[in-house]
């Protein structure tokens, strides 16, 4: 409850933590908005239905608020001129603001219970924040977005929040790496996923190392930081310990 | 979304556009070409021929039948691949037919050209902007560009906004030399462009537009020539599918031993994890390219001392592997080992 949970994925791709956590969520009852940036509907449907999770149905319901970036970005560049009650959240794309406060806005009024919700803790799912660097938004503009977040559905509506960015080792994309740093010293959870430091394999794709960090509430303790590899299956992900993968015992 | 980074003169990164829009032709797929540099119109008169010899011809014939009464409402789904496979296992030939090879030494004709519903982008043809059109800070080509193609898909109907058409079609999307400074765009002069977000939005849109409708886009981009590795790691990041071709010519490798029989090398970036946790990952990773007189074939890297033992699997390889590849269209995980198998 309450807890900030960063995905983060180097030169590999992350979104399968992404795909976990909405059906997790999902099946346990809590409302989630997802701020979907980078894929559309049907894709997180067809996944999330292997994984046992219908989207449509939790959309009906009102479980899930779902906001398909892609399509609100064409709305917002093709379509008729907006009505003055309901602006776009996807905003200041149109340049006429700099910062997210519209996507905040959208969030907010998304997880906010309204009588007869009967949902658990709300979740905002967030996929991926890295786009939102490359369509305009200043690095400080997506932190303030964050971090009004946090204290909206973490602190306000005892909710989670959970993130996913792209960053990679040696990026030369500084704004990106801003952002990703600075995240890193507000998560309570960091899960970075990777590719092998030998290189690419058919039966490991990768390792996730698990962060808790323990330190940020009770300055006294440690971090506990663990590592496991995982393949990736049609409607499953296996984790293991490194060096036990399947195809080695 | 293909985003292929040129090589450094543009030879084969053209050969691999040519492919694309030639493939589209033989399938009957509608096309859309997009250029800043050499007029369409062009570019369409110099797509290579489809190799019809006689083993192809007939299976062309009945592909092309088969492919017309095709239901395209599934075409997008895992469902079109299935439908694809029988008629490879019932075909006499040994290679995969999944697509048609080509002949670089000739010219599609004419009428084959003339046989689809083709559209044209000509930058430097277009009336200025309109007033009402939004840029969101975009480059004005990359807007008008984006309003073209806007228009087409929903004029024609690719977005599935019009009921009654029941033959749908896929649209194939072939822009040329984006980024480059032809287009109005400075991401390739300088380190600190003027604009950095435009081509970025513009992926952005473009990706929007081709997730909600039936089609598939091949963009090349003079990769070498942008000097801000951040653009390119975001643009990365927007594509699905980024190959980068880089070949020999004028670079110390063209004399080196290892690579005496390949004229470049293929680099998959990335290949696209469509509506399924995983993507098919091929077992190698090093792919390497030649021309010969008629074929441009992409063919597993191999050292010299190999090539004699490997000489039946590396003859007959095709581009039109790869071709198909882009042929799937977006939203589809149709990319099965079948075409990464070289």
């Amino acid at each position: 409850q309450g807890k900030f949970t960063l995905l983060r994925d180097n030169r590999t791709d992350g979104s399968f933590l992404v795909h976990h956590f909405l059906s997790f969520y999902l099946r346990a009852g809590c409302k989630v908005c997802f701020v979907a940036l980078l894929q559309s509907f049907s894709h997180y449907n067809i996944v999330a239905q292997k994984l046992g999770v219908s989207l449509g149905a939790a959309k009906e319901r009102g479980q899930l608020v779902f906001l398909e970036g892609l399509k609100s970005c064409l709305d917002l560049l093709f379509g008729e001129e907006e009505q003055p009650g309901q602006p776009s959240p996807l905003q200041f794309l149109s340049g006429s603001t700099s910062d997210l406060r519209a996507l905040f806005d959208f969030v907010r009024v998304s997880l906010t219970p309204t009588d007869g919700d009967s949902w658990k803790s709300p979740v905002l799912l967030v996929d991926d924040l890295s786009v939102l660097l490359s369509l305009g938004a200043a690095p400080v503009a997506v932190l303030d977005f964050i971090h009004y977040c946090r204290v909206s559905v973490c602190c306000q509506l005892k909710g989670n929040v959970v993130v996913l960015v792209h960053s990679n080792e040696d990026s030369e994309d500084e704004e990106n790496e801003l952002v990703v740093n600075s995240l890193c010293h507000h998560s309570d959870l960091i899960l970075w996923a990777e590719g092998l430091a030998t290189g690419f394999c058919k039966d490991v794709h990768g390792q996730i190392k698990i962060t808790k960090r323990l330190s940020l509430r009770h300055a006294a303790e440690q971090d506990l930081v663990q590592i496991y590899q995982y393949k990736i299956q049609d409607r499953n992900v296996t984790f293991f310990a490194p060096g036990l993968s399947a195809a080695v015992l | 979304l293909v985003f292929t980074e040129e090589d450094k003169y543009g030879l084969y990164s053209n050969l691999l556009f040519k492919y694309f829009l030639a493939e589209g032709i033989v399938c009957g797929h509608d096309l859309f070409v997009a250029s800043a540099k050499e007029h369409p119109d062009n570019i369409l008169k110099e797509l290579p021929a489809p190799l019809l010899d006689d083993t192809y011809r007939k299976e062309l014939g009945d592909e092309a039948a088969a492919v017309k009464s095709e239901d395209f409402q599934d075409s997008m789904k895992i469902a079109w691949r299935y439908q694809n496979l029988p008629k490879m296992e019932a075909s006499p030939t040994t290679y995969t037919k999944f697509g048609h090879y080509y002949d670089v030494s000739k010219k599609m004709s004419p009428e084959l050209c003339q046989s689809i519903k083709w559209h044209s982008f000509y930058l430097h043809e277009e009336l200025s902007l309109e007033p009402k059109m939004k840029t969101c800070n975009m480059n004005s080509g990359y807007a008008r560009l984006l309003r073209s193609i806007q228009r087409i898909i929903s004029q024609e109907g690719f977005d599935g906004s019009d009921p009654q058409k029941k033959q749908r079609n896929v649209l194939r999307i072939g822009i040329q030399s984006l980024g480059s400074i032809l287009w109005g765009d400075d991401v390739c002069c300088s380190d600190t462009p003027e604009d950095a977000h435009s081509l970025t939005k513009f992926l952005y849109v473009l990706r929007g537009l081709l997730r909600k409708s039936l089609s598939a886009c091949i963009i090349t981009v003079p990769a070498h020539l942008i000097q801000n590795k951040a653009i390119m790691e975001r643009v990365t990041n927007l594509s699905d599918t980024v190959v980068g071709l880089e070949s020999f010519i004028g670079s110390e490798r063209e004399t080196n031993p290892l690579y005496k029989d390949y004229h470049g090398l293929v680099h998959v970036h990335q290949i696209p994890r469509l509506n399924s946790l995983i993507c098919d990952v091929s077992d190698t990773k090093d792919l390497a390219f030649r021309l010969k007189r008629k074929l441009f074939t992409i063919e597993r890297l191999h050292l010299p001392p190999d090539l004699s033992d490997t000489v039946s699997r590396a003859s007959k390889q095709d581009l039109a592997g790869s071709a198909k590849l882009l042929s799937s269209g977006c939203g589809a995980m149709a990319i099965g080992k079948k075409h990464l198998d070289f």
